[in-house]
């Protein structure tokens, strides 16, 4: 569960002891502590696994979580049996403006769940906050014309202020079917 | 030089202040909640504060190349109003986030029941959650309440050594070094302390357990003052290494008790002046 982590022998004692028992609440908390905060998200993703939390669990541990508990819940959530009913915790992250939990709001989870209009906006909000677009999941798949047209009109906003336009805006309008032609006036 | 704020309110400042902090070497901060000027009318409202202190305000700390941490607590002021205290029964799950490095600022300020109340419970959160006390000492009537700190704290669980008596001045210094605790000093424009006094202090009793802090905040105050205690500091004859004791080692090893300061390599002089955790920000002077 954890291959693409290499823990110490002490860090992989610790998560053992609390795998599947009733502290793993307590220690998605402390993760970080007893395993490092770089190895803490995937620490963290397991135990949420483990434990099969529902869409209430996940809620509440996100609402109660600080901003790296809360980006390893968003991560979690593909895995997690919560159907369509953990959807708030994804909008709520994308109405942030921090990076980390935008980009871990975007994975899998969104791919499958959001709705088209809130999943462009999501898209383009990656674009202006300089999360790469290669963390959106199944970008090819969903991205639509309408997608392309409001990456065309962004990137000509920005050449009209004389600013450079992301290399991602580009990235991403090559998946995207063109913009449907403008009507004829 | 690397200099450690102990004790400032980042979320009043702007992103001009983190900066010029950084262009002055700051490469660390501990944020303290505290009230917002504006009282709070609900639980809910400190809530949303600790999860800023915990989310958005680190990372913007870290854009400039800037460790955050906090400390969480029900100020003294707010102690005083029945639609705060219930803040109380939801600090033990703050206590346990990583970048909480202490309980505070707690103490006193107009010395009443519920200040009592509310310090003693939460020296015995600190107690119980491993943590350090930041202990803000009151604005007005500070000696008596630093005496009545002080019988609070030995009533505690709390030993001195996890204790930092802040806001301390000429009148109340002497007993806080009596009493085994940390000592801060607020250095402000107008009142508080400012560097010249600050440093006479310094000299007198020497650079064990000091701390020294800009506490700026939405008022008239200067995030810049740590800085300026340091060039006080080797203008009064003090050594390079004198002013990395008071303004970085001391409080990291104040907050370091917590177990929980991460400093990624800052802790290290020579990867401090390095470009690895500048993020391409002009190098500190």
């Amino acid at each position: 569960m954890l291959t693409e982590t290499s823990l110490t022998p002490a860090a992989r004692a610790w998560l053992d002891g609390v795998l599947g028992t009733d502290a793993w609440e307590a220690a998605f908390t402390s993760a970080g502590r007893h395993v490092g905060r770089a190895a803490a998200d995937a620490v963290r993703v397991a135990l949420l696994r483990a434990a099969g939390a529902d869409a209430a669990t996940a809620a509440r541990l996100y609402r109660h979580g600080d901003a790296a508990e809360r980006r390893a819940v968003l991560r979690a959530l593909p895995h997690l049996p919560v159907g369509a009913d953990a959807l708030p915790l994804v909008e709520d992250a994308l109405r942030t403006n921090d990076p980390r939990l935008i980009a871990a709001a975007v994975g899998p989870y969104a791919a499958r769940h959001l709705d088209q209009h809130l999943w462009r906006h999501a898209v383009l909000k990656c674009v202006f906050t300089d999360v790469p677009v290669t963390e959106v999941a199944g970008l090819a798949d969903r991205a639509d014309p309408e997608l392309a047209r409001m990456l065309t009109d962004f990137a000509a906003e920005r050449t009209a202020a004389g600013r450079p336009v992301p290399a991602d805006v580009r990235h991403a309008l090559a998946l995207s079917p063109p913009p449907a032609p403008a009507p004829e006036a | 030089m690397r200099i450690f704020d102990p004790h400032i309110h980042m979320t009043s400042r702007t992103t001009d202040d983190y900066e010029r902090m950084r262009a002055a070497g700051v490469a660390a901060v501990v944020e303290p909640s505290f009230w917002l000027g504006q009282p709070r009318t609900s639980t809910a409202s400190f809530l949303d504060y600790f999860d800023s202190l915990l989310g958005w305000e680190p990372y913007r700390a870290a854009q400039y190349g800037i460790a955050h941490h906090c400390t969480l607590a029900l100020n003294p002021k707010e102690a005083n109003d029945p639609r705060c205290t219930p803040v109380l029964q939801e600090l033990p799950r703050y206590l346990e986030k990583d970048n909480v490095v202490a309980v505070g600022e707690i103490g006193y300020d107009s010395l009443t029941p519920a200040e009592d109340d509310a310090l003693a419970a939460q020296l015995e959160l600190a107690a119980r959650h491993g943590l350090p006390a930041l202990v803000h000492t009151p604005h007005r009537d500070k000696a008596a309440g630093l005496e009545r700190t002080l019988s609070v704290l030995a009533e505690s669980e709390l030993p001195p050594e996890r204790v930092v008596l802040d806001h301390l001045n000429e009148t109340t210094v002497d007993r806080a070094a009596d009493s085994g605790c940390w000592m801060a000093f607020s250095v402000y424009p107008d009142t508080k302390m400012d560097e010249r006094r600050t440093v006479e202090v310094l000299r007198r009793l020497g650079l064990d357990r000091m701390l020294v802090n800009s506490a700026a905040d939405w008022g008239r105050s200067d995030p810049l003052k740590t800085r300026r205690v340091a060039d006080a500091m080797l203008a009064a004859g003090f050594t390079d290494d004198d002013v990395d004791r008071v303004l970085w080692r001391n409080p990291v090893e104040f907050y370091g008790q917590s177990g929980r300061l991460e400093l990624d390599g800052r802790e290290q002089p020579e990867s401090f002046e390095g470009n690895s955790i500048l993020r391409g920000a002009p190098a500190g002077r």
